[in-house]
């Protein structure tokens, strides 16, 4: 999902835009440093914003954190790898053959309005805590929304489009690869996209459960037992910029080359 | 859909959910899995039965749901007026926008750790995270929602006399409530997983997330699929039930947005 943010609307702004987008931080920096000095609350659960730059630098520094977000972001990939390959599979096989749609969309659709989270004890209990049960419920979980899409997408591809192609002379592969495929793309994008969003929103309390050696969200919860409230908020901090880049570095950008250049979206 | 396939795609739906079914039971009782992680489905009701029967899991359900509706609540009485003001004052969308994206790619399920530090174990950092949770959602799309308010309908209502109260009662907020419903929607989606994951992370005795990872500490898979089976149940309800009816009530019935089935 995309909405237009304030700066869109000056582009010839220039450095007045950055600076404009770096006020609203600095007043909350300056708020947040002024109830962290004032003595209110401890500063081991306050922290002021330097103690958290600190020991970013120094997490950062020691290898720790790159470390910690490295076993992170692995976990994503094969995770959320292993939906997309199985949900685009699922999802086209439901929207091309009505067998298939008859007896996969009553599990799919009872088992996803679950919140994915729930389902981490019962894969921990199968699968033991680790990795593996980790990897496999962020697949489980991200896949639901890229079967949906994918599903919807090849259903939309018009008849028109396809009975045109035939009639052209196209025939199964070809009308697959070249027709049907092309025309589901919006949505099965948007599914991988949701469905990216969703893995990641789980990954971290999925990790803080399932007591992986490595992992920001096991570096954020083991800080608990020490009251680090620092490397708590410096681990937070590294968890929404990569939430950041994944949004906007991945799929807009893979918008941008197939169906916004086809035409088919703006 | 034709009126011949309907019955059709449903008694194959029936057959297969049958299949899938006996599929589970056979391979439950084959003995191939213990028992305790893999419970026949007469044990799973059993459980749920049981649960029902001694009142504990109505009582985990609703102090589960007290949590999310409390998080909720304070999401759109926070976030109703910001985002509406975002929408009319440029300086306050300039302000608190930037500040909105920033915060938003932080999965509420961060925030537990620091919560627990924060708040302590227990109710306060459960509401915490739902409001976090449901806090983006709803703001941006009161904000969009107001923005979208055509024009011309607040022209047409002053020039019809409306005063600035009237205006915003009986123009603004009706122009931008299938926004605000959308908002709600997902706000609640995400706020659902975020008090399951806060109740598994921030165990306090109470709440259906907190019956599951119990639940595996003593090997009881047949309690943790039936409380699994009501977490599930109860979020299509509110889906279904709550949302469905409030758009019906509101939107659908001023003909701005037309039924999904339409």
């Amino acid at each position: 999902m995309s909405y237009p943010t304030a700066d869109a609307r000056l582009p010839s702004a220039g450095w007045r835009a950055v600076v404009r987008a770096a006020f609203p931080f600095l007043v909350v920096g300056a708020l947040w440093e002024a109830v962290a000095h004032a003595g209110l609350f401890h500063p081991r659960l306050f922290p002021p914003v330097e103690a958290v730059a600190g020991q970013f630098v120094r997490l950062t520094a020691s290898g720790v954190l790159p470390h910690h977000a490295a076993d992170t972001l692995a976990r994503l990939a094969a995770g959320f790898g292993l939906a997309a390959a199985a949900g685009v599979a699922v999802g086209i096989v439901m929207g091309r053959w009505r067998l298939a749609e008859d007896v996969l969309l009553p599990p799919v659709s009872m088992a996803a309005p679950i919140p994915g989270i729930a389902y981490a004890p019962l894969f921990l209990l199968w699968f033991g805590p680790g990795s593996v049960s980790t990897v496999l419920l962020v697949a489980f979980v991200s896949a639901f929304p890229v079967v949906f899409n994918t599903w919807t997408g090849v259903k939309s591809v018009k008849e028109v489009w396809l009975r045109s192609a035939m009639a052209m002379g196209a025939g199964g592969r070809h009308l697959f690869l070249k027709v049907v495929l092309p025309g589901a793309l919006p949505y099965i994008l948007t599914g991988l996209r949701l469905g990216l969003a969703q893995a990641w929103r789980i990954l971290v309390g999925v990790e803080m459960l399932a007591a992986v050696p490595w992992g920001l969200g096991w570096m954020i919860f083991g800080a608990r037992e020490f009251l680090n409230t620092d490397v708590m908020l410096a681990g937070v901090a590294v968890i929404g910029a990569i939430g950041l880049a994944l949004e906007k570095g991945v799929f807009q950008r893979l918008e941008n080359y197939t169906v916004v250049r086809w035409g088919m979206m703006t | 859909m034709s009126a011949s396939r309907l019955p059709r795609s449903l008694l194959r739906s029936t057959v297969a959910l049958a299949l899938m079914a006996a599929a589970y039971e056979a391979l439950a009782r084959s003995g191939a899995f213990p028992p305790a992680l893999l419970p026949t489905l007469p044990a799973v009701a059993a459980a749920l039965w049981s649960g029902i029967a001694d009142g504990t899991l109505p009582a985990h359900a609703a102090s589960t749901l007290w949590r999310v509706l409390a998080g909720m609540g304070l999401a759109v009485v926070l976030t109703v007026p910001l985002g509406i003001l975002m929408g009319r004052v440029r300086a306050v969308e300039g302000f608190v926008l930037p500040l909105a994206s920033a915060l938003m790619p932080i999965p509420s399920l961060a925030w537990v750790p620091v919560f627990i530090l924060w708040f302590g174990l227990g109710n306060a950092t459960a509401v915490g995270v739902v409001l976090y949770a449901a806090l983006f959602p709803v703001l941006l799309n009161v904000w969009s929602g107001v923005r979208a308010v055509n024009p011309l309908w607040l022209r047409a209502g002053s020039a019809m006399g409306a005063g600035t109260a009237a205006l915003f009662w009986k123009v603004m907020v009706p122009g931008a409530l299938p926004f605000i419903i959308a908002g709600l929607r997902q706000a609640f989606v995400r706020a659902w997983i975020a008090v399951v994951g806060a109740e598994m992370l921030a165990a306090s005795d109470w709440g259906l997330g907190w019956v599951i990872f119990d639940a595996k500490e003593f090997l009881q898979a047949d309690r943790m699929l039936a409380s699994l089976a009501v977490i599930g149940l109860i979020g299509l309800a509110f889906e279904r039930l709550v949302f469905g009816t409030l758009e019906r009530a509101t939107v659908q019935r001023w003909g701005m947005v037309r039924s999904a089935k339409a």
